[in-house]
């Protein structure tokens, strides 16, 4: 049904009925898929940078000067691409590792690269924000870096890491709807194939739905996990 | 007796913004075994630098320590963990770890030295009855007053046995009773496991009511050092002047009835 020759309320109703929606879970499937693994991908990498990048930094605790100006650089330049070209630009890698440029694995490996320096970025700010004295006290006991960065660093920045993932995994999951159009199926795919090809307007209202009730379900559990972190530790 | 600690000619100088700030200025300092010296200086004197000094927290520009027998500042960084395991120090803001309860907080120190879990258990539990903690080990820092906190500071301080304890303006932040508590528990310490305490502070009645000699820091110097009551009763320099001075205000009977200053 079309908003072309049908009224709002008409295409609302549609979009609720159940013909639609046996079509649509398949999709929702592949849209989580694809949101957990490459969340999963940019995680580790994002963690891993953002470490990185914290311990390097002038103030941290093995300050490399140029290794931290060069990867700032780099990473800068990669968040300052569109994501729409980032993907684009990740279909020769993707035909390297899959042997095809198309589908749900590739547009995975396209969406993790180009989350990963974003995530990256907001892991370092998290990290920045740990009391110094902290870091100075485990100094003064004696602590080698890698505990410091393990036993202090990390678990004392829990919450505003995990707030960080969150709205990640939010970004990874509105590029998933992007990268439908690149046939990496999903939610997107079916959006962009019906709400936007064939004017099926009641489709393309179910996918904005499930995308809302998807966000909105992410947002939550992320809320509610740091909260929940941030309470046993009577920081609120 | 020997000095314990042993400070000579110790220089820092800082370059904020380009220019340079001699902040210490040729330190001279002995403090003997088994004492509590105090440390007494204006904010900005450079105390908390010297205190940092003492454990390489920051590099010194030239000078020697010597705690006991070891050169702090030719030691290896290897070695340097190891005599960071072997030395305290308590901080005006507590610097606890959020994410661990007090029980995690006290084995910390332990645990990274490689201590068996069978012993830190035993220690920790030793070491919080001490300092009065044993009904909060499974709390969060979070959840402590400021007394409280500064318990679990103190415990991680001397859970490691250690010979030598700095303390950075540890009453600072507390309250006059709970300063005086705390007061007790680190004379308390020091009689019992003869641990010798470097007390840096500005406040000159913990000077008063703890240590037995002192030091003034100013201007990048120690302009005097030695018995408290000497210090206070004949000060020579400016900031012993000001201290004595401020001390014999506060005893006076006008100061009392509230004609101020
Ligand atoms: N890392 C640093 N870089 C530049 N300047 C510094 C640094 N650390 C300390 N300073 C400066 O050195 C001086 C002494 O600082 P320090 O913290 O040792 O003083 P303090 O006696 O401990 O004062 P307070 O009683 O306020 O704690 C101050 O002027 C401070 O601004
Ligand atoms: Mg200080």
């Amino acid at each position: 049904m079309s908003l072309l020759d049908s009224s709002f309320w008409e295409v609302f109703l549609a979009s609720l009925s159940p013909e639609i929606w046996k079509d649509l879970w398949g999709p929702i499937g592949e849209t989580l898929y694809m949101t957990a693994i490459s969340s999963v991908i940019m995680l580790v990498f994002g963690i891993v940078i953002g470490i990185l990048l914290d311990i390097t930094n002038p103030n941290g605790l093995i300050p490399l000067k140029l290794s931290y100006t060069l990867s700032g650089w780099m990473i800068n330049c990669l968040r300052s691409l569109p994501q729409m070209i980032m993907i684009i630009l990740m279909i020769p890698v993707a035909r390297l590792i899959f042997g095809k440029s198309y589908g749900t694995n590739a547009c995975i490996i396209a969406i993790a690269a180009s989350c990963i320096p974003m995530y990256a970025r907001i892991v370092e700010s998290s990290l920045l924000e740990i009391d110094k004295g902290k870091i100075e006290a485990a100094q003064a006991m004696g602590s080698k870096n890698i505990s410091i960065i393990f036993k202090v660093l990390l678990p004392e920045t829990l919450p505003s890491l995990i707030r960080g993932f969150t709205v990640s995994v939010i970004t990874v999951l509105s590029m998933t709807a992007l990268a439908g159009m690149f046939g990496a199926g999903g939610i997107g795919d079916i959006a962009v194939r019906y709400g936007y090809q064939r004017f099926q307007h009641d489709r393309l209202f179910a996918c904005v739905y499930i995308l809302i009730v998807l966000v909105q379900l992410i947002q939550g559990i992320g809320n509610l996990v740091s909260k929940r972190i941030l309470k046993t530790r009577n920081l609120v | 007796m020997s000095a314990y600690l042993k400070i000579k000619d110790l220089h820092k100088t800082f370059y904020p913004h380009g220019q340079p700030l001699k902040v210490l200025d040729g330190i001279d300092l002995e403090v003997e075994k088994g004492e509590i010296f105090g440390i007494i200086g204006f904010s900005g004197a450079g105390k908390s630098t010297l205190a940092r000094c003492i454990n390489r927290l920051e590099k010194a520009d030239s000078g020697t320590i010597e705690l006991g027998d070891t050169d702090i500042l030719s030691l290896s960084k290897d070695q340097l963990l190891k005599q960071r395991h072997k030395m305290g120090m308590i901080f005006q803001n507590f610097n606890l770890f959020d994410s661990m309860t007090v029980y995690q907080n006290i084995a910390y120190p332990l645990e990274i030295s490689g201590v068996p879990r069978k012993e830190i258990k035993q220690r920790v539990l030793e070491t919080a009855e001490l300092v009065g903690l044993t009904e909060k080990l499974k709390a969060h820092p979070g959840a402590l007053s400021g007394g409280q906190k500064q318990r679990v500071g103190i415990a991680r301080a001397i859970v490691t046995k250690p010979d030598f304890i700095i303390s950075d303006e540890a009453t600072s932040a507390l309250d006059p009773q709970t300063t005086i508590q705390i007061l007790d528990l680190l004379k308390e310490i020091n009689e019992k496991y003869k641990i010798t305490i470097l007390m840096i502070t500005h406040e000159l009645d913990a000077i008063r009511y703890t240590c037995s000699r002192m030091a003034v820091l100013e201007g990048g110097k120690i302009t005097e050092s030695g018995h408290v009551r000497d210090i206070f009763e004949n000060p020579h320099s400016k900031t012993g002047e000001l201290f004595a001075k401020v001390f014999m205000l506060f005893q006076s009977p006008e100061f009392t009835k509230g004609e101020g200053i």
